[in-house]
Order: C-alpha cells, then sequence, then structure tokens
C-alpha cells in the first residue's frame, strides 16, 4: 500500500479502531456533500475500504436553518472489507440544529457529536423546532458532545485574506472537514491540492478554504477538547489500481465501454431525472468517445430517439427513473415487436408517483417485469455496489445486441449516488461483445440457388433473434412496425395462429437467455444450512453483512444474489428449493419474493425495508436469526416470525 | 456515400409488394403515387432511405415504400425520426403523419423536431378526422364538427398547423393538397432539398368520414379562385388571369384584393428566405379555413444549422482536441491510488 501523506503524525495520543462510520450533517447551503466527499477521498486515497450514503433533500435550497434543508452525507471507512455505509453513525458532525435534530436519533447511545456550537442561538434554535438549547438542557447526557464555535474559529482562520465575514463563514465545512482529517489521521495534501483545483479561478476562496481546513485540524492538535485522535490502518485490497467511484459513474463509464467492446456508437436519449441525470450528464461529456447525447423534449422522446438510432445501428439507450418508466413503457413494448437491441436504464426511487425523488427504493422491479401489455417480455439485470454499475451495464448491452431486444437495467438511488473503491479492470479483460449486422439477403432461395430476398423475421436458430439489417444497406430494404409480424417475412400478419406463434417465439427468445448467463452461485459454507438469503441490486451489500454476523455468532446460513432478474438463472429453482425457509430481503413489499412463490412454489419470506433508505445490516440479521428459530423449533407451515412478512398468500 | 452511381430507377422500383389497403377513393392514394413518382427523379437511393411513421391512416405509408421503413406509435415518429437522423446524417429521413398523429397526441415531439431543425421531411396528411378511429373529431376539425363524440358539435378551437409549424421555429414550412401531383411533387422535393426539419401540409381527402372537407379550395372548378399558389418572388395573385392579389395594410395584416384595384405594384412580393417569420405567419392567417382563398407552395425556407450537423461537429471538435475515446484514461481520470 502506497499512501503518500505529508502530514506529520498526532503529538496527541492515537488511539487505533478498525472501523468508524461519521456522517456530517448541515443546511443544503452548507457544503456537507462536498465535506463528505472530500473525507471520502482521503480515505480512499489512505487505503481504507469505505462505503458511502449521501442522503439530501429533493428541494435545491429548502429554507435555511429548517429540518427540511438538512443535508448529510455517512462515510463507513475501515481497516477491513465492508459492504454497506453502516446502520447508525458513530460520530455525528453537525453544523446546525436542525442537523442535530434531524440526526441525532440515528446515533447510538454513546456515540461522538461534534456540533458547530456558534450555530446554535436561539432563532436557529426555533427554527429547528427546539424549545430549549440541547447543549445546554441535558438532552444529550448519553453522548460524546464536542462544542466546537466553529463559525468564529473559521472567521478567525480567514483574516488574512481579507474576505468579508459573510464570505469567510462559507469555508467552516472545511474547518469540519480539517478537525475530522485530524481526529481520524488522514493525508491532507491531497484536499489541499483538491482545494486548489476546485476553486482555482478566485483565489481568495482557495486561500479561505484552505485556512479554515488547516484551522480546522490544527485546533484538533491543539485544543485540549479531543481526548485522542484515531488510526485506522488500510485495509488488504488486491494489488492493482484504483479509484473511488459512484454508481451513476460507473454505469456510464459501462456504457462507452460496452459501446467500444460492441463497436457500435452510443446514442443516449434521455429526460433529466433524479437520480439518473448524472448519467446523462456524465456521457455528454466525453464527446470523444463518438457518444450523441440527445436531451429530449420528454420521457417519451428519449427512448423513441434511441430506438430510432437502435433502427439505424447504433447502440440506444434512455437512462431514467420510475416515473420516466411509466411514459416510456408503450416504446419498450414497440421494441420488443420490433426486436431491435435498446437499453432502458432505471434508477429507481421511492414511489409511486414523484415519491421520494432523492430516496432510494427497489420498488419497480415488477414494473419492468411486467408493465406493458400484451406479452411483452424484457430481460432485466440488477447491478449491485456502486462499481458493478460498470459491469452490469456492458452485461446488458450484451444481451440487448444479441439478442435483438430492449434490455432493463436496473440500479438504484442509493447506488447511483453512493460510492467505494474500485479496482480498475483492464481492458483486455472486459468481455467480448459481437455486433453482428445482416449485409447479404437470407431467403427466397430456389433449390440450392442463392437467397434473394432478405426477411427481417427469420430468426437464429440458436438465439432467435432476428437479423439487424441497418439502413444504407442495399437490397435488405425493409418496413417494421408494432403491428403483428408474420414469422419470418415480417410481413403485417392479422393471422391468429400467427400471432400465437410469434408469442411464443418472443417468449422462448427471451427464456433461452437463461442458458447464456452464469448459474447461480450459492455460498453455503458449512452445507447445512437451512435458510438461504436470497438478494438482488443494492440489497446484496446488507444482505451479505447480516448474513457473515449471523455466520460469525455461529449460525449456519447460506447466501445468494441475483443480478439477472428476468431470465433468472437456470439453477435459481434447485437452488431455492434446497432450504427450508429463503429470506428475500428487498427495498420493496416483496416483489421478487411474489416471483420467487409463483415460479418455484417455495417459502420464500419477504424482508421489506420503504424508509428509503438502505437495509440496516442489523435488520437483515435479526431477519435471518428469526427464521433459523422458526426452523429449529421445528415450524413448518404458515407462522411468520417476527420483522418477517409473508408475501403472495393474498392472491 | 459511394462512388458509384446512383442507380436509374422508375415509380416500380420503390413500390412494396405489399397490398396498398386505405379505403377505395382515399387520398392517400394520390399521395403515394407522387411520392413514387418524385423518388426516382431525385437521385436518392432505395437503401438510403427511410420512412417513419407513427398510428393513423396516413402511418401505413411506410409498409408501401420499397424502402426501409418503420411504422411506429402513436405521435412519436418525430422523435423516433430524430434519433435516427441524428445518429446517421447519411440517411434522407422521411416523416409520414396525420393530423391526430402529429397535432394531438404527437404535439410535443412535432414541435420540438422543428425548433431543433433535425434534418427531416415531415408530411402532415390533414384530413381534419381521425379515421383509423372510424370518426372523431380531429385538432384540425372546424369548430362546431360533429362526429360520433361530439354528437352536439365540436368545441375546440383548431390548430392551423402552418401558424404552429412558424411557430415552432420550422426553417421549412409548406402546403400542398391532394388533387394535384405535380403541385405535390414539387413541393416534397423543395422539402427533401432543404437542409433541416421541413414542414409540409397536404389537405387530403378523407372519403369516408369527413368527405369534401377541401373541396371548396381544391375542386377542379374552384381550384383557380381559391388556391394562392406561392411562388418567391414573385407578387401574390392568384384567380383568372391573376386578377386577385394580396396586400399589406398598413399596421401588417394582409387582405385579399383586386388587382385592378390597387395596381400590380401595390401587390405583396412573395419573400420564403425572409428571416423574420412575421410574412409567412400573416400569409398562413391569410384564410381562416379551407373555404376561403388558401395559399397553398412554400412559405417560408430559411437556412439555419440542421442539428445533427452540430452534433456531429461537436464529435469532431472534441476528437480533435482530446483523441479518440481511450477507456483506460478514462477509468483512470478520477484520483487513483496503487495498492501493491
Amino acid at each position: 500500500m502506497t499512501a503518500s501523506t505529508d502530514t506529520a503524525k498526532s503529538t496527541r495520543p492515537v488511539e487505533s479502531i478498525d472501523q468508524i462510520v461519521i456522517r456530517f450533517a448541515g443546511d443544503s447551503g452548507d457544503g456537507m456533500q462536498v465535506t463528505g466527499d472530500r473525507f471520502t477521498n482521503e480515505s480512499a486515497i489512505f487505503g481504507n475500504d469505505l462505503s458511502t450514503l449521501p442522503n439530501f433533500p429533493a428541494e435545491i435550497r429548502a429554507p435555511a436553518g429548517t429540518l427540511a434543508g438538512v443535508s448529510a452525507f455517512q462515510v463507513h471507512i475501515s481497516d477491513h472489507d465492508i459492504l454497506t455505509p453502516g446502520d447508525a453513525p458513530n460520530v455525528l458532525v453537525a453544523m446546525n440544529p436542525a442537523a442535530l435534530r434531524a440526526n441525532v436519533a440515528d446515533v447510538p447511545v454513546g456515540g461522538s457529536i461534534i456540533v458547530n456550537s456558534d450555530a446554535f442561538e436561539e432563532r436557529a434554535l426555533e427554527k429547528a423546532g427546539y424549545s430549549s438549547n440541547p447543549l445546554t438542557d441535558g438532552s444529550l447526557a448519553g453522548y460524546r458532545v464536542y462544542e466546537v464555535p466553529m463559525t468564529t474559529l473559521t472567521l478567525e482562520a480567514c483574516k488574512p485574506t481579507g474576505a468579508k465575514p459573510r464570505d469567510a463563514e462559507r469555508s467552516k465545512n472545511f474547518f469540519a472537514l480539517g478537525l475530522v482529517a485530524w481526529m481520524y489521521q488522514r493525508p491532507t495534501e491531497t484536499t489541499v491540492a483538491w482545494i486548489a483545483e476546485r476553486y482555482g479561478r478566485t483565489a481568495v476562496v482557495v486561500e479561505a478554504n484552505t485556512l479554515a481546513f488547516r484551522a480546522g485540524y490544527h485546533f484538533g492538535e491543539t485544543a485540549e477538547l479531543f481526548e485522542s485522535a484515531y488510526e485506522i490502518h488500510a485495509a488488504a485490497h488486491e494489488p492493482g489500481l484504483y479509484t473511488n467511484v459512484t454508481g451513476n459513474t460507473a454505469l456510464a463509464w459501462g456504457l462507452l465501454a460496452a459501446s467500444q467492446l460492441g463497436k457500435v456508437p452510443l446514442f443516449l436519449g434521455s429526460y433529466p431525472i433524479t437520480p439518473a441525470s448524472d448519467i446523462l450528464h456524465e456521457l455528454s461529456k466525453h464527446k470523444n468517445f463518438g457518444v450523441r447525447t440527445l436531451q429530449a423534449e420528454d420521457e417519451i422522446a428519449g427512448i423513441g430517439a434511441a430506438l430510432g438510432a437502435a433502427f439505424g445501428g447504433a447502440l440506444g439507450v434512455t437512462t431514467t427513473s420510475g416515473p420516466g418508466i411509466d411514459l416510456k413503457s408503450e416504446t419498450v413494448g414497440l421494441a420488443v415487436s420490433l426486436e431491435l437491441p435498446l437499453l432502458i436504464v432505471d434508477i429507481q426511487r421511492g414511489g409511486p408517483s414523484t415519491g421520494l425523488p432523492t430516496k432510494t427504493e427497489q420498488s419497480d422491479l415488477l414494473h419492468v417485469m411486467f408493465g406493458r401489455h400484451g406479452e411483452a417480455p424484457v430481460p432485466v439485470v440488477a447491478a449491485m455496489t456502486p462499481s458493478h454499475c460498470f459491469d452490469a451495464a456492458i452485461e446488458a448491452v450484451r444481451i440487448a445486441l444479441k439478442y435483438r431486444t430492449p434490455v432493463y437495467l436496473l440500479s438504484d438511488g442509493y447506488l447511483a449516488n453512493g460510492s467505494e473503491p474500485w479496482k480498475l479492470p483492464a481492458i483486455e479483460d472486459l468481455p467480448a461483445i459481437a455486433t453482428t449486422f445482416a449485409t447479404e439477403p437470407n431467403a427466397g432461395a430456389v433449390g440450392d440457388g442463392e437467397a434473394t430476398a432478405y426477411w427481417p423475421y427469420l430468426r437464429d436458430p440458436e438465439t432467435l433473434a432476428r437479423p439487424w439489417a441497418v439502413p444504407g444497406t442495399p437490397g435488405l430494404e425493409h418496413r417494421i412496425g408494432g403491428l403483428e409480424k408474420e414469422d419470418g417475412t415480417g410481413n403485417v400478419s392479422y393471422d391468429p395462429v400467427n400471432h400465437e406463434r410469434m408469442v411464443h417465439l418472443r417468449a422462448a427468445k427471451i427464456a433461452g437467455i437463461a442458458n447464456d448467463i452464469p448459474l447461480l452461485d450459492c455460498d453455503d459454507p458449512t452445507g447445512d444450512a437451512e435458510v438461504l438469503v436470497l438478494s438482488w441490486g443494492s440489497t446484496y451489500a446488507a444482505a451479505l453483512a447480516g448474513v457473515r454476523r449471523v455466520r460469525k455468532a455461529g449460525g449456519s446460513v447460506a447466501q445468494a444474489h441475483l443480478v439477472h432478474l428476468n431470465p433468472f438463472p437456470r439453477n435459481l429453482g434447485e437452488v431455492v428449493k434446497r432450504y427450508a425457509r429463503v429470506l428475500i430481503p428487498e427495498g420493496n413489499l416483496g416483489q421478487l419474493a411474489r416471483l420467487v412463490r409463483a415460479d418455484f412454489l417455495v417459502d420464500a419470506r419477504s424482508l421489506s425495508n420503504m424508509q428509503g433508505t438502505p437495509f440496516h445490516v442489523a435488520q437483515v440479521q435479526g431477519a435471518i436469526e428469526s427464521l433459523l428459530q422458526e426452523v429449529a423449533a421445528g415450524h413448518t407451515t404458515g407462522e411468520t416470525a417476527e420483522a418477517v412478512s409473508s408475501t403472495g398468500g393474498d392472491r | 456515400m459511394t462512388d458509384v452511381a446512383v442507380p436509374v430507377t422508375t415509380r416500380k422500383d420503390w413500390m412494396s409488394d405489399q397490398d396498398v389497403r386505405w379505403c377505395p377513393g382515399c387520398g392517400d392514394y394520390s399521395i403515394l403515387a407522387a411520392m413514387q413518382f418524385l423518388l426516382p427523379e431525385l437521385g436518392v437511393r432505395r437503401e438510403n432511405t427511410v420512412f417513419v411513421s407513427g398510428i393513423g391512416c396516413a402511418a401505413r405509408f411506410p409498409y408501401y415504400m420499397n424502402t426501409y421503413g418503420m411504422h411506429s406509435i402513436h405521435g412519436r415518429a418525430p422523435a423516433v425520426a430524430t434519433g435516427l437522423a441524428v445518429s446517421r446524417p447519411d440517411l434522407d429521413v422521411w416523416v409520414v403523419t396525420g393530423d391526430g398523429d402529429a397535432l394531438s397526441i404527437g404535439g410535443n415531439h412535432l414541435m420540438h423536431c422543428l425548433r431543433r431543425n433535425v434534418n427531416l421531411t415531415i408530411l402532415l396528411f390533414n384530413n381534419q378526422i381521425y379515421g383509423l378511429t372510424k370518426g372523431q373529431y380531429s385538432p384540425t376539425s372546424e369548430v362546431g364538427k360533429v362526429t360520433k363524440s361530439t354528437p352536439f358539435g365540436s368545441l375546440d378551437t383548431p390548430f392551423n398547423p402552418i401558424s404552429l409549424a412558424i411557430g415552432a421555429e420550422a426553417t421549412f414550412v409548406a402546403r400542398t393538397h391532394d388533387m394535384d401531383r405535380k403541385h405535390m411533387m414539387e413541393v416534397f422535393r423543395r422539402a427533401h432539398d432543404h437542409k433541416g426539419a421541413a414542414f409540409v401540409e397536404v389537405f387530403q381527402n378523407c372519403n369516408v368520414f369527413n368527405d369534401g372537407a377541401f373541396e371548396q379550395v381544391t375542386g377542379k372548378a374552384q381550384r383557380e379562385e381559391m388556391l394562392i399558389e406561392l411562388h418567391h418572388g414573385e407578387p401574390i395573385r392568384f384567380g383568372a388571369d391573376g386578377h386577385r392579389g394580396v396586400v399589406m395594410e398598413a399596421q401588417g395584416s394582409l387582405r385579399i384584393v383586386e388587382v385592378a384595384d390597387v395596381g400590380e405594384d401595390a401587390l405583396l412580393v412573395h419573400d420564403e428566405h425572409r428571416d423574420d417569420p412575421g410574412l409567412a405567419f400573416a400569409l398562413s392567417r391569410l384564410a381562416r379555413g379551407p373555404y376561403e382563398p388558401t395559399p397553398v407552395g412554400v412559405f417560408r425556407a430559411v437556412g439555419r444549422p440542421d442539428y445533427g450537423s452540430l452534433v456531429d461537429a461537436q464529435l469532431l471538435e472534441a476528437q480533435s482536441r482530446r483523441g479518440p475515446g481511450d477507456l483506460a484514461r478514462l477509468l483512470a481520470s478520477g484520483t487513483t491510488w496503487t495498492v501493491e
């Protein structure tokens, strides 16, 4: 591990710990996302393993000082492999009373709270809904509270810049960052360099932020407020080149990679929507990759244009979230009928309707599975971690191009904005994507003669994919549309028997993809587990962490994770039938559980979390333990353990 | 595309093997024929020609053309065609739509592809009725229209497609009608040759649900006195021996006059290239409906870079400044560190 740092080691006592969860919270305008992001980067470069959870309001600037305007960023850093951003913060940094009030309940008793004491004046307390000052009324008695006059100290530190107090005060988030950087012995030079680059256009801002940052660091070092600093050693990562990546960035890069691997130009038709817009932003930056991005007039035009581009031989992609999926559904159905490759990316958020735009959920699974009229099967691939968004994008594109089908790629708000260290893959190790275009007639041969006609729906006997002849190819002119087509020729056909055949052919094509994806890997180390935890999407992290905790405590539990939701891996039925109970934690009311029960008639139990946040590990752990007890007690039917609700019974 | 000369074709080469299934006597037949007669004259290749449509009677058009084609979904043809035209600037992309498809369910897409100036030729077959759903009023039906869905008469003010296109920043706006193949071919040719979004309204008779909707202006006997043929650079006049004409009033509104009353010099001279859309818009308002003297021909034809060319220019510039996309470099473009 080479983590270069110029920072002198603290002269104060330094205690070693193996992990910490820190939450930075302040007003939307306080720069908490920047602060959290910087701390994350310092930790990543230092070599810790980490996982992050930004949490911000849907409003751009809710009224200052109110609970509605509180923005927070949680980061979990450790010296070992971790999966989640942590159930609860060990340390809360609260820049104002509202930030304290909105977050204090999450801090376990005994945890640390660092507050900007300057902000706890009467009006601010009132705005936050405090009738008395929590710093003095004893309500924080169970915590270790560190009162730091951050505003005053920041103003003092920034005096040499000559900045007006109102401007200088804005640097207080860097004071807080400096303080926490000292507490956890982070390298500082990368942040100093980052400030210079980020705010380079305004010298006074660079100077103020740098001074505030250093002042915070030195305050920790010199003030007798803190008993000691802490160090968290680097985690044992595999050798390689690493970067810290969010899900949306990884997904955008995966699309660029897939376009190069498949040698098809990328066309993105998209309409801005939280939390998917960053993919549009990222791809719009990389025009030198030959990417064409269209900010369309609406969600429907976004997918329409992507489908038009696909007809012309491009990799057509549209990116959105739930409300956009509603609008795009008709065009997805057209793509099913046209049998053209198309990728629809759904960064799921809380619903229904506008719901919780900035919060995460996994509640679109059944929507993307079935949300179209007619029998219209669509493959579904789901990303499991921020960096896995890269691989999932490539896999989804591979399926779309090979099988000439629209494919849904599911991510969610947590993966989109959360980040983790990512060992960069070697380009030559990325999977191959073969794109084939039809260039010759394929039908109409008489006897052994050459084909003279082009039938757009003459399928590959193995994949059942139809040929893809793009405009500009002489002799293969053809018309396709949303009307039912005759098998083979693709001519409009209202023949009932033909329609039934086409319905079955389309279904068989998608079902057959199961032969082209990996078998489900089920981890059952003792081989005697009776309970399986089956996860999909971002629930992977909390599910696996919960399984690890149960195993650590001596429990026997199996674990498996689905990346392909449609079709399922072909051994899924066999795997789930091995276990007396299957626990499916998901951010919905049991959508995968419903599918698994329906497909395999097993006792799948749903563990549901609808709070707009990722699962807490403890929640999964508790549910597993309940099921273990249930099985041990010899229950074989009916009763559901606490915190585990059954789904499907009401159908 | 290639150096090889474009093969000589005839109308037959552009006809697909599918039976045309419009109602006998439908105006769509003559529009289809005009297109199939025109394409051999345009010097274009079948494989580079694409017809994209939405839903409605007009939308069956691509099935009858021996070119590439897509019959998409209701109202979305301009969006689908935008993606195709922007990603494949080498193609000739035509959009065939109707008054319901383009102005009702697909109004948003039409508007935006016109303002973006996507390199498309859009033909709107306006029959002022919903035909495929068997006779409901459309967004171009006259107020008071009695149909199955409006037994007491329709209440809403219709769109004027030409005014709408001009208001949506269209760079080429024209009108023709299904009773005059020569005129259709000329207008379609002009529209095809225009770089950018070309919008053509085609008065089209639905002989089943709205027969004779345009008879008062396009009927053989009425045409001479009721259609005002626009010609760039020429005084706007019509009628037998051009006895009537159009003048602009002091406050800018247009009025139809007897040329003998005002003298030829007083007539408005048509200028389709005028950047200010005011004149074209005023011409589009001259007739309140197809029962008053109605201008046909090219209302407006101005130059503005088309969207796809602008997109390509940005790609080329990015590639010349930063080189072709290098994936390994991209992945390592953030803060990185090495674990040994």
